[in-house]
């Protein structure tokens, strides 16, 4: 015997059995939907790992203030600053070391060398952990982290080619430290057609880390507006939000994300729309409203949607596989908190795609739709 | 005083408009049905059947006349309220059955009662319904696991499922072989006589004209006789 059933069950089974009589349709425009979901995923998870990565090896090199050209930004746009300010902020009272760093593109995005002070830098840092070989001893020597080591399949004495040069790697470093490529920072100044002296970022550590608000305020009292960070603020710092390039470039992949779902859910709810002309012309026949047959596509859109979206996220695990394995110096982040924001994006592109053949639908007419062959 | 009529058309007009062309479909047609009459409308294709048909259900409406069912006045329903009077008060069987092809039998029929807004247990006299249909073993079955008179017999559960005033048949038997028109027609009948259903069925067919309680001929718009 028929039991009573509640109407959404109805309809939702309805739903279900229309997605799973085109299981390809369904499955491809699922997908479409989850990469839409995993390109967000990934962007986000890659910008905020590459980031907490940075910050993580910067506070490693022990410092507790860091101090930039004004105008400076985290990633790209550093601009450089005379040595001969660190050295004044040396003399400063609470100031136990300092070293600078010198900055310098490499030919590629988010692609850097950094020139070092060994010494000054090994005494702020501890030093660098070697796994194979050891410090600079000739001008053009390298040293580089074990990640990139193994990105670009070096070893030690391996030839590597930047700037127009050719460098040895003279060590292979614990990674975690500062950078990843570093290089004697008089060899890099000559080389970059930096001004002698010059530096981008220099830093600064403290007889005690509880008079760092103290020593900020007292060098932009005497030096201006130069950029001062705490390292202890660096998580905030290094935040998405806080690079607004990065964040506008998020933006835009949000928007070119909901744009394709928009494309892909329009496609496929129409092609279905056309399909089902006669099934719908039926349930208009029995009486159902337009709002009972919007309802029924949007259930089906929104369906589709939510299991997009569970792709999506299950395939941002495969990008992070696929990135560790080919590309380790961009560590991606799992951003759980991004999940129901992807969701959501992919959500809204699917209700927009699905407008219009719902309403196409909603509108049909009855004898119309019940003579459509 | 006599009981009002099921169905009463008087001066019933259609005209469809092609382009610049109008085409009169339905030119002054005069029609009453009594409630729990079995009415078969014959005519060539082209006479007005189908038309006259979509406007007794509601799927059309009519250019002039007048034309009611219980009643109630189709003529100035706008779509909302033609939506409701196929709701509640109009069935319709279809020659080519017109199931949803992704729902069971049973889900079929429950569809038609949820439109419907009805959230009630199915009733006893429907159960009945069900075992004259022949399709208590066969409910849980898609369309396509149904023979074509299994199916149509689906489609007239649906169509009574929410007890309408009156059940519309055009061309019920048309896909069917002899043996399941046979059999379809003679349930239509059952349903007829045991529950006093108002039936109107279209059919080129005069063998299936016969299981009506009265044959209304139709030529160029017009009833003849």
């Amino acid at each position: 015997m028929m039991a009573m059933k509640a109407s959404f069950h109805l309809i939702n089974k309805l739903v279900v059995e229309n997605l799973k009589h085109r299981p390809v349709r369904t499955l491809l425009s699922a997908l479409a939907i989850g990469v839409q979901v995993t390109m967000v995923l990934t962007l986000v998870g890659v910008s905020q790992g590459v980031l907490q990565d940075s910050a993580r090896r910067s506070k490693a090199v022990g410092a507790d203030i860091m101090v930039r050209a004004p105008g400076s930004s985290i990633i790209g746009g550093s601009v450089n600053y005379p040595e001969k300010v660190l050295k004044l902020i040396a003399t400063f009272p609470h100031v136990k070391l300092t070293t600078g760093t010198l900055v310098v593109p490499a030919g590629g995005l988010l692609s850097y060398v950094t020139g070092i002070d060994l010494p000054s830098f090994s005494a702020m840092s501890g030093g660098f952990r070697y796994l194979k070989g050891g410090p600079f001893r000739d001008p053009y020597d390298v040293i580089i982290d074990e990640v990139y080591a193994r990105e670009q399949h070096l070893h030690i004495n391996d030839t590597l080619h930047l700037l127009n040069k050719q460098w040895r790697v003279c060590g292979i470093v614990e990674p975690g430290k500062l950078a990843r490529v570093m290089m004697r920072i008089d060899v890099l100044r000559e080389l970059s057609s930096t001004g002698s002296n010059q530096i981008t970022v220099g830093y600064v550590k403290l007889d005690d880390p509880a008079n760092t608000q103290e020593t900020i305020a007292y060098i932009k009292q005497k030096l201006g507006p130069y950029r001062l960070d705490s390292m202890a603020d660096l998580a905030s710092l290094y935040s998405v939000s806080s690079i607004p390039i990065l964040s506008n470039f998020i933006d835009i992949i949000i928007a070119l994300a909901v744009l394709i779902g928009f494309l892909v859910v329009f496609l496929s709810m129409y092609t279905a729309v056309l399909e089902r002309t006669r099934e719908i012309g039926v349930l208009k026949a029995l009486g159902a409203s337009p709002a009972y047959v919007l309802n029924v596509l949007m259930r089906e859109t929104t369906l589709l949607a939510i299991i997009g979206s569970i792709l999506g996220i299950l395939l941002t695990y495969g990008t992070r596989w696929l990135i560790q394995a080919f590309v380790p110096s961009m560590p991606q982040l799992i951003v759980y908190d991004w999940w129901p924001i992807a969701a959501a994006i992919a959500l809204a592109g699917a209700w927009l795609g699905a407008a219009y053949p719902g309403l196409k639908a909603a509108r049909q007419q009855v004898i119309e739709a019940l003579s459509y062959e | 005083m006599s009981e009002r009529p099921m169905i009463e058309v008087r001066d019933l007009r259609k005209i469809y408009r092609t382009g610049d062309v109008d085409v009169p479909a339905l030119r002054g047609v005069n029609l009453s049905v009594s409630r729990g009459e079995f009415v078969s409308v014959v005519g060539p294709s082209g006479s007005g059947k189908s038309t006259m048909f979509h406007i007794l259900g509601g799927l059309t409406p009519p250019t002039s006349g007048s034309v009611s069912i219980d009643g109630r006045d189709l003529l100035h329903m706008s779509d909302a309220d033609r939506t409701n009077l196929r709701k509640t008060m109009v069935g319709f069987v279809f020659q080519k059955y017109n199931l949803l092809p992704t729902l069971s039998a049973a889900d079929n029929i429950e569809i038609a009662r949820d439109i419907a807004g009805r959230r009630d247990a199915m009733d006893e006299q429907f159960q009945q319904i069900l075992k004259l249909l022949g399709l208590e073993r066969r409910l849980k079955h898609k369309p396509r696991a149904l023979s074509g008179g299994e199916q149509q017999r689906v489609a007239i559960a649906r169509a009574i499922v929410n007890h309408p005033a009156i059940l519309l048949a055009d061309e019920p038997t048309g896909n069917l072989d002899t043996e399941n028109s046979n059999a379809v027609l003679g349930l239509l009948r059952d349903l007829n006589k045991r529950l006093g259903q108002t039936i109107l069925m279209i059919t080129h067919n005069p063998e299936a004209a016969a299981y009506g309680d009265r044959i209304v001929q139709m030529r160029d718009g017009r009833i003849v006789e």
